[in-house]
Parts: structure tokens; C-alpha cells; sequence
């Protein structure tokens, strides 16, 4: 009686904590356990049961996201080595789609931190910035799927990304210059004052700048409500 | 109103704002018209007796019948007048862009409607009987397979399937719905003895009922693109205009068969059965056979890169071959030739040559432009004319009835997919969806085409579609465009980037992971699963070998291509200030640059530099993307120039020997580098300060370096992309604007020096050494060169061959 208080408790705390309904919960919960072979946490090894995962071409990247501090809002780097449902609820709780009863600011605050989401997979050594290397990285791990494509291309193709965004920020900053009171701090925006500076990377706020007009709340999210076919795992 | 007399009023006050310009050939046209007519007159009468006269001269009387001039206007008649009709046609149209005010006010079908009118005007006042071009076979068999092929053939692939089920859902309950809900209405309607339309039966009123609910939404289309509503919107009306024709056609050939068998016997509800199974086959049947000729003809354009000319041919006679065999077996030819393009579609543009693929496209856009007029002027010539029959109340209900019933299946059929959408849409989406149906060419075709003998009051029928139709293009189609501005519908601005690509396929992949994780099965992961077997097999088989395989390395190379482009046209407009030969240039060269020079290089170059492009999504029925064409127009320059340049490959492509103007413009495109990936662990080398005086002095940038060191550093330096701007002593210190250009274009600049591969490095530095001595070895690296690059490196490669042709 006693425990079964508890756990309703919990799932409410959860509820609260990542939006999430009960009947998903307990959906997730049970998937967490198939996952995690009834043990209270989950470590890498055990995505490795997922069929359909390992044919994904960035399936490191994905399984690395799960286990991300920055992610876990438990840090600003490093790697947990397990996580336990809660953590895993959190990172689920990213693919939530936007409700469309949230005002305005909720859903910016809610495209935030799922663009956070999407650049803590680039931005792999933490360091709040993509730099060319790692946006070659995650390209050529995309195109890795398809053994026709040479590495260069997938080069060529992140350099010419890279050279767009640095172009998308250097505009906006050129625009910050004029009247905007309060230029946003970005590594290009002291590029003017010091001519030396290279662009390091996108930032943050590059990435923002990149994503703004696309609708992300429209597409990154996943679908929790029929969580019945719930596919084997061996 | 009468419909006569409203479309002449339309006809007058769509003619008004049109330049004098465009009046004098409107005029011209006329009199042609009017001419012809005339003749045609005149040659009817006498028509029995040149036929005579004929016969008399093949019956061995030559001396007798020979004569100077004669006329046979009735031998030329039908494709004589066909093509004045759409001469005509086609300078209404291109009076209507010029005008800048008019395309944002009413859709181009209204345009079509008004010229066929005038025409119909203009064979009604010259009593002239319109040749008889449309008749069902004509109809079925000529002019609706181009129609169907180009809207689904120019489909968004991904967006439609994103929202397939949706689609499915509304495209095809909403056309039964609607069918069955205007049929059953009117016939309630026919009841009311005092209407006097009692003789009407149920089974004509659905028939009426399937072909009144025909959408075609076309002219709304562009009116959303230019808005920008967002893309489940846009997909909605897109995917209705692209299966409701198929839908509405198959209910009609039913029904028309039902109307002919209850003229023998009674229709037994065994037969209601079969018709409903018959509705699935026919849709089923036709998409299945589309899909198996999509198939083949995507694997017979994998054999044609010797005879490239034939592309385009495969590609038409398959998809109407598809159109055939399903019609032959009683099954959808418009489902299995829209199955068909949407099938090859992915695989030919892969395949054919960039020409093909252009004169696809365009050949497209025209067949199908050329039976839409041909269409509305048939639809105007049988506005004006003695074949009407009106009804004020049947007419009015059916217009009511239209409006009321797609109004209850819009809202209806919503409430039901909203609640399996993540995104629903909302009562503004659903609204918009309402107001847009707008009737067009489909319905008026069936309706002109009933059997007199199966339907006594047809004249009423086309009469009504007729008013329908004036009343939804003209109504709805000019004030779609407020509403949808007053309504403030979800915008969608996006912009074709590499990194949004990027960025959207991370997604794909993390969703179909964050699913396959959480052990879910939806879309993306059914998208996955094609994707791959996609990949495993159906590209392999069908697309040739040596050709990118990532949708992703052709969308870069598009964008790639595109920019090239530019950097060409910009190099032409700047080549202007420099098109000294050759000598003259290296002496320029060295002399720095005057700051008008540098400004109009910072102004092409900001012009042409990563502008927002428009997205491939767009789509309009008349037209291609004007810049889309000038693309594929300028591909052939630039193959051309890459190829002359082969044979050229020398001292032009030096730094120091060509003017800093074209080296700046073209720092945009990076050439398929092979950087050493040892490089990588090598050390990160600034080498900004060779690089920034490039422009100025690059003879010392050479003189003073060893040339190999200066490669070496440059190739060790992958990971830092400098952004320093450039110290010119031209240029004014502070420049807003211009300052971020030269950090572009140093950026660019230095990117091309490292990815520069190798042999060209050292085809440098060799004529670097030996001038312009070696000219055979350095054709000899030149083809060496090409071997390695790709024709998409070519914006690397120096404008003066070009340049110097020119």
C-alpha cells in the first residue's frame, strides 16, 4: 500500500517535472525496463539491444545525447555512465511536441531548449561551439550510411554549411552594428573590432540564427500518444 | 446575371489595365481570328463546290481546273484555329505579367477563362461553329494525361508523404462526401414540383454531383505561395488538387455506367456492391500500374547517357504509357500517371542529363499549360452560345450546395485527422481550406462531355457548372489571397540552405532513433525503412553508377551550381572594368585596384552572396522559377567553360595572373579537395597574413615563400577558417557593409587555397617557375586536374578562358 503511495507520488513529481502524462509514463517505464533488463539504470550497452538503431547512420551521436550531462541538466560537460528512468524520462521529454496551449513565450522557451537539444549533438566536446571539425563529423556520419559518397564530399559539403552559417552571423552582426541597442554576444560580433579573429564555430546564438524562420516545433517531436506497438527488443 | 453578359463585363474590365502595347496585339489577334472566320465562311459555302472541283481535277482534266490561288481553309481548320487560340492565349498571358499589379490580383486561370470567352465571343458574333476538337475521346485521352502528369510530377515528394495520411483522408472522403452530399441534396430539391425539375433522377443528380465536385485548386495554389502559408496548408490543397481529379473521375465512369444500365434494367443493390468494389480496384489498380511503369521507365534511364536526347521521350511515352494500359483495363489512368511521375520523378532527375532534365520540365509545363487553354477557351466559347439552359433554382442551389457541403466536409473531416495529428489544423487552416475550392477545368470537361442521349437536360448541367465555376474562380480566387492575408495564417519563411538540409536529415535520423529507443513505430521510422531499402536495392538498380547517391551531395551540389553561376554572371558584369587581354591584365595586376573597382566588386558580391533563396517547394502551374531556368540555362555555359579551360589550363588560373576582381568573385565555390587526413593532426597554421596581401602584391607572396612551404601551411590548415578582413589601402577604413564582403571573400579565398588539391598546386608552381613556357605540360596537368575535380569545383577554376572568349 505504502510503496504503491509512493510510486503514484513519484509519477506525479515526474509528471510535473517533464510534462509528460501518467499513462506515458508508465508506457516509458516499461519500455526503460525492457531496455534496461529490469535493472534500475541503463548504460550504454543496452542500446545495443535496439534493432532498428543500429542501422542508423548517427546512431553514436543519438546514443551519446542520452548520456550527455548538458542534455541531463546535470552539467556543463562530460558523459554520465548511466542514467536512471527519471534521466531518461528527461531526455524523452525533449521530443515532446509544443502544445498549443502554451502562450507564446512558453513555446520559445520550449524551441529553445530543444534547438539546445539538437546542438549539444554537434557541438560534441562541449565547448558551446561547432566547430569545423565537428560539423564535419556529424556530416560525414550522415553520409556514412551510404558507402558511395567519399569522405571529401562530405567535406566540401560541411565547409560550404559552415561557410553559410559563418555567412548568416557575420550578416547579422553587420546589422547589429547599426541600431540595434544590444548586439548579441557571438564570436563574430567582435570579429569588426579585432580584424585577427577567425570564426571558430557557430555558437549558440549562430545556431539559433541558423534555425530562425524554421519551425522547429513542428518537427522535432515524437509521437507518445499510442504507445501500445511497442517494438520487441532482443 | 447572365453568365453572357458577366463575362463580357469580366472580359472588359480584365482587358483595361493591359498596355496600349498589349491592345494593338489583343487587336491584331482579333482580326486574325475574325479573318479566319470570315474566310471560313466564305470557303463553307464554296466548299461543295472546290470539292468537286477537286475530284473534276483528279478525273484527268487538268487544263480546266488548274488555277492560280485557291484556298482550303476547311483542310487546316481544326490545328489552324487550335493554334491561333493559343497564340492568343499566350499574349493575353504575357500582357497579364507584364502588368505588375494584375498577378497579385486575380489567378492566371481567370485570365484563360476571359480570353476564351472573347473568343467565344468572337465565334458566337461571326456565327461560326467551333471546330469540334473536345470530345470525350479527345478530353480523356489528350488533354487531361499532361494535366494530371505535370501536377504530380511537380509534387513536393517529401511533404506529401509527411502528411499522407491526411491528405488520403481529405483529398479522398472529401470528394465523395461532397459528391454524394450536393447529389442527394439536389435531388431533394427536384422534388419541389414547382422548380420544374422533376424529369431529373437520382442518379443524374449524383452524377452531377461527382463532376461539381471536382476541385481544382490551382489557381489557389499560387496564391498560397506567394503568402506563404505553411506547408501542411499548402499540402492540403496541393494534395487535393492532385487526387481529386483522379476520385471525381472515377465516380463519374461509375455512375455513367450505372446511368446507362438503369435506362435497361433496374439497378440491383448487388450492383451498388460492385461499384463500390469497383471504385477501390479502379484507384488501387491504376496506382499499382503507375508505380511498375515509374519503375521501368526510372530503369531504362539508367542506360541513356549516350543518347541523352531520348531522356525526355522515355520519360513521356512511359508515363502515358501508364495513362494507356490502366485506361485499358477499365482501371484510373489519372492514378497510375500521377503514380508514375511521382515514382520516376526521384530516380530520372538522377539519372538524365541536366538538359533532359530541363527539357522535362519544361515540356511539361508546356503540354500542360496547352490543354488547360485549350480547356478554358472551350469553356469559353460554350458561355457564350444559344446551348444554355437556365434554372434559377437549380442553379442557386448548386451553388449553395457547394458551398454548404465542402463547408460540412471540410469541418468535418478536420475535426476527425486533428485528433491524430500532433499539429491539428486550426479553424483558420480550415477555413482557408474551405474558401479554396475552386472549381476549374475538370468539372466543366465531364460536364460538357455527358451523352446527350443518357441526360435530356444536359444544357442545364453545363450551365450550372458553368456558373459555378465563373462564380468560385472569379469570387473565391480573387479574394483568396485578402483572406488568407486577413486571417493571418501560419507562415512558413523557409530558405533553402545547406544547413537547414543539414540540419532536417539530423533530425530524421534522431527522430527515427529517440522512436526506435522509446520502441515506437510511426512515419518516421516507415520513412526510414524505405529509405534504406531504398538504398540496399531500388538504387542500385536503377540509378547508374558514377552518380552522387545522397540526396543531400545533390542538393549541395544544386546550391553549388547555382552559386557558380552567379560567381559567372558576376564575372562577366565585373569583367567589364577588366577585360584588358591577357599581358595588360598581369601589368594591371600589380597596380592596386581603384576604390570605384573594389566597391563594385563588394556590390556584386554582396548581391550574389548567399541570398535567400526561394524554396524548391514552389510550384505554379504556368510558369517555372525564373531563376530555376536561368540555372539550368547557364549550366551549359558553365560545363562548356569547364572543359575549354582543360585545353586552357594554364597561366589564368595563377594568382598573379588574372585580375583580383574575378579571383574574389570567385571564392564562393570549394573544389572537391582531398586534403590529407594526416593533415588533420598537423598543426593549425594562420597564414592570414599571405593570404591578405594576395589581392595586392602576389608576387611577393610568392617570392618571398618557397611556393612548397606556403602550400604546405596552407593544406595543413583545415580547421580554422580565418575571418580577417582585408587592409587595403584603396579602400576607406570603415565600411559597414564592405567589411563584411572581404571577410567573406578572404574566407572564401583561403578556403580555396587549402582545399586546393595537389596537382594543381603543382601545375602552379611550375608555371609559376617557367611562365608561360610549359604549355603542353601544363595541358598535361590541366586533364590531370579534371580527372580529380568535379564539374561543381569549377567555380574554382578562373573566368579568364571565358572571359578571353568573349
Amino acid at each position: 500500500m505504502g510503496a504503491a503511495h509512493s510510486a503514484s507520488e513519484e509519477v506525479r513529481e515526474l509528471e510535473g517535472k517533464t510534462g509528460f502524462s501518467s499513462d506515458q509514463i508508465e508506457q516509458l517505464h516499461r519500455r526503460f525496463k525492457q531496455l534496461s533488463g529490469d535493472q534500475p539504470t541503463i548504460r550504454k550497452e543496452n542500446f545495443n539491444n535496439v534493432p532498428d538503431l543500429e542501422l542508423n547512420p548517427i546512431r553514436s551521436k543519438i546514443v551519446r545525447a542520452f548520456f550527455d550531462n548538458r542534455n541531463l541538466r546535470k552539467g556543463s560537460s562530460g558523459l554520465a555512465d548511466e542514467i536512471n528512468f527519471e534521466d531518461f524520462l528527461t531526455i524523452m521529454s525533449y521530443f515532446r511536441p509544443i502544445d498549443t496551449t502554451m502562450d507564446e513565450e512558453q513555446v520559445q522557451l520550449c524551441r529553445k531548449e530543444k534547438l539546445r537539444f539538437l546542438f549539444h549533438m554537434y557541438d560534441s566536446d562541449s565547448d558551446g561551439r561547432i566547430t569545423l571539425e565537428e560539423y564535419r563529423n556529424v556530416v560525414e556520419e550522415l553520409l556514412s550510411g551510404n558507402p558511395h559518397i567519399e569522405k571529401e564530399s562530405a567535406r566540401s559539403i560541411a565547409d560550404g554549411a559552415m561557410m553559410e552559417a559563418a555567412s548568416v552571423c557575420v550578416g547579422q552582426m553587420v546589422r547589429a552594428r547599426g541600431p540595434r541597442p544590444h548586439p548579441p554576444l557571438s564570436a563574430c560580433q567582435a570579429l569588426p573590432a579585432e580584424p585577427d579573429q577567425v570564426y571558430e564555430g557557430i555558437t549558440f546564438d549562430d545556431f539559433l540564427k541558423i534555425w530562425q524562420g524554421i519551425d522547429i516545433e513542428t518537427k522535432m517531436h515524437v509521437r507518445f500518444l499510442n504507445m501500445e506497438t511497442i517494438a520487441l527488443c532482443h | 446575371m447572365h453568365p453572357m453578359r458577366e463575362a463580357h463585363s469580366m472580359g472588359v474590365r480584365g482587358l483595361v489595365p493591359f498596355g496600349p502595347w498589349n491592345w494593338c496585339l489583343l487587336l491584331a489577334t482579333l482580326q486574325c481570328c475574325e479573318a479566319s472566320s470570315e474566310l471560313n465562311r466564305s470557303t463553307d459555302s464554296s466548299a461543295q463546290h472546290e470539292l468537286h472541283v477537286r475530284f473534276a481535277a483528279a478525273s484527268s482534266q487538268p487544263a480546266e481546273t488548274i488555277s492560280v490561288f485557291t484556298l482550303d481553309y476547311d483542310y487546316v481548320q481544326i490545328p489552324y484555329e487550335v493554334t491561333l487560340w493559343i497564340l492568343l492565349a499566350s499574349l493575353a498571358k504575357i500582357g497579364f505579367h507584364l502588368n505588375r499589379r494584375l498577378p497579385g490580383l486575380m489567378p492566371e486561370s481567370c485570365l484563360l477563362i476571359l480570353v476564351g470567352a472573347l473568343v467565344g465571343a468572337v465565334i458566337f458574333g461571326t456565327d461560326h461553329k467551333s471546330p469540334p476538337v473536345m470530345d470525350s475521346s479527345v478530353y480523356f485521352l489528350y488533354l487531361l494525361p499532361p494535366i494530371v502528369l505535370e501536377s504530380g510530377y511537380f509534387m513536393p515528394t517529401r511533404p506529401f508523404f509527411e502528411n499522407l495520411g491526411s491528405v488520403l483522408w481529405w483529398a479522398g472522403l472529401g470528394a465523395l462526401l461532397n459528391a454524394f452530399g450536393i447529389g442527394l441534396s439536389l435531388y431533394l430539391v427536384c422534388q419541389v414540383p414547382a422548380f420544374g425539375l422533376g424529369d431529373i433522377s437520382l442518379l443524374q443528380n449524383l452524377l452531377f454531383g461527382s463532376l461539381i465536385s471536382a476541385v481544382d485548386p490551382v489557381a489557389v495554389l499560387a496564391v498560397f505561395e506567394e503568402a506563404r502559408v505553411n506547408e501542411q496548408l499548402y499540402m492540403m490543397i496541393f494534395g487535393e488538387a492532385l487526387l481529386n481529379d483522379g476520385i471525381s473521375v472515377v465516380l463519374y465512369n461509375i455512375l455513367i455506367a450505372f446511368t446507362k444500365m438503369h435506362k435497361y434494367e433496374d439497378i440491383e443493390p448487388v450492383d451498388i456492391l460492385a461499384g463500390c468494389a469497383r471504385f477501390i480496384i479502379v484507384g488501387c489498380g491504376g496506382v499499382f500500374f503507375g508505380v511498375i511503369f515509374g519503375f521501368i521507365s526510372a530503369f531504362i534511364t539508367r542506360f541513356t547517357q549516350n543518347i541523352s536526347a531520348i531522356e525526355p521521350l522515355i520519360v513521356f511515352m512511359f508515363s502515358y504509357l501508364s495513362y494507356l494500359v490502366a485506361e485499358t483495363l477499365y482501371l484510373s489512368g489519372i492514378l497510375a500517371i500521377t503514380a508514375c511521375a511521382v515514382t520516376m520523378k526521384k530516380y530520372v532527375e538522377e539519372n538524365v542529363s541536366q538538359t533532359s532534365y530541363t527539357t522535362i520540365k519544361y515540356f511539361m509545363k508546356m503540354l500542360s499549360s496547352i490543354s488547360e487553354t485549350l480547356i478554358f477557351i472551350f469553356m469559353g466559347v460554350s458561355t457564350i452560345g444559344k446551348n444554355h439552359e437556365w434554372n434559377w433554382a437549380f442553379i442557386c442551389f448548386t451553388l449553395v450546395f457547394c458551398q454548404i457541403w465542402r463547408a460540412i466536409s471540410v469541418f468535418a473531416l478536420f475535426y476527425v485527422s486533428n485528433q491524430f495529428r500532433t499539429f491539428p489544423f486550426s479553424i483558420k487552416d480550415q477555413c482557408v481550406i474551405f474558401y479554396s475550392g475552386v472549381r476549374g477545368a475538370g468539372s466543366f470537361s465531364l460536364a460538357f462531355l455527358l451523352p446527350l442521349t443518357l441526360f435530356p437536360r444536359k444544357k442545364l448541367f453545363v450551365t450550372a457548372t458553368l456558373v459555378v465555376i465563373y462564380f468560385t474562380v472569379f469570387i473565391q480566387g480573387i479574394t483568396v489571397g485578402p483572406l488568407v492575408r486577413y486571417l493571418d495564417v501560419r507562415k512558413t519563411n523557409k530558405k533553402e540552405s545547406i544547413n537547414e538540409e543539414l540540419h532536417t536529415r539530423l533530425m530524421d535520423h534522431l527522430k527515427a532513433g529517440v522512436e526506435d529507443v522509446c520502441g515506437q513505430w510511426s512515419h518516421y521510422q516507415v520513412r526510414d525503412k524505405f529509405k534504406k531499402f531504398d538504398h540496399k536495392y531500388l538504387r542500385k538498380i536503377l540509378i547508374r553508377k558514377n552518380l552522387p547517391k545522397s540526396s543531400l551531395v545533390s542538393l549541395y551540389k544544386k546550391l553549388e551550381m547555382k552559386q557558380a553561376i552567379e560567381m559567372v554572371e558576376s564575372g562577366v558584369l565585373s569583367s567589364t572594368a577588366f577585360s584588358a587581354p591577357h599581358q595588360a591584365q598581369r601589368t594591371q595586376e600589380t597596380k592596386r585596384l581603384s576604390p570605384e573597382d573594389v566597391q563594385s566588386m563588394r556590390d556584386i558580391l554582396t548581391r550574389n552572396m548567399y541570398q535567400v533563396r526561394q524554396r524548391t517547394l514552389s510550384y505554379n502551374k504556368y510558369n517555372l522559377q525564373p531563376q530555376t531556368s536561368e540555372k539550368q540555362a547557364k549550366e551549359i555555359l558553365i560545363r562548356r567553360r569547364n572543359t575549354f579551360r582543360e585545353s586552357m589550363k594554364k597561366g589564368h588560373s595563377l594568382p598573379q595572373g588574372k585580375p583580383a576582381g574575378t579571383k574574389n568573385i570567385r571564392y564562393l565555390s570549394f573544389p572537391y579537395s582531398n586534403p590529407l587526413p594526416a593533415g588533420r593532426d598537423m598543426k593549425v597554421a594562420e597564414f592570414t597574413d599571405h593570404d591578405g596581401s594576395d589581392s595586392e602584391l602576389p608576387p611577393i607572396t610568392f617570392n618571398t615563400h618557397s611556393p612548397t612551404e606556403s602550400i604546405q601551411e596552407r593544406r595543413w590548415t583545415p580547421e580554422v577558417i580565418p575571418m580577417k578582413s582585408l587592409h587595403r589601402a584603396g579602400m576607406p577604413p570603415h565600411f559597414g557593409y564592405g567589411r563584411n564582403v572581404s571577410q567573406e571573400e578572404h574566407l572564401g579565398r583561403s578556403r580555396r587555397a587549402i582545399l586546393r588539391p595537389r596537382p594543381l598546386f603543382h601545375a602552379v608552381d611550375e608555371e609559376f617557375e617557367s611562365q608561360e613556357e610549359s604549355e603542353e605540360e601544363a595541358a598535361a596537368f590541366g586533364s590531370l586536374l579534371s580527372a580529380e575535380l568535379r564539374p561543381g569545383a569549377d567555380g574554382n577554376l578562373s573566368h579568364s578562358p571565358l572571359l578571353q572568349r568573349k
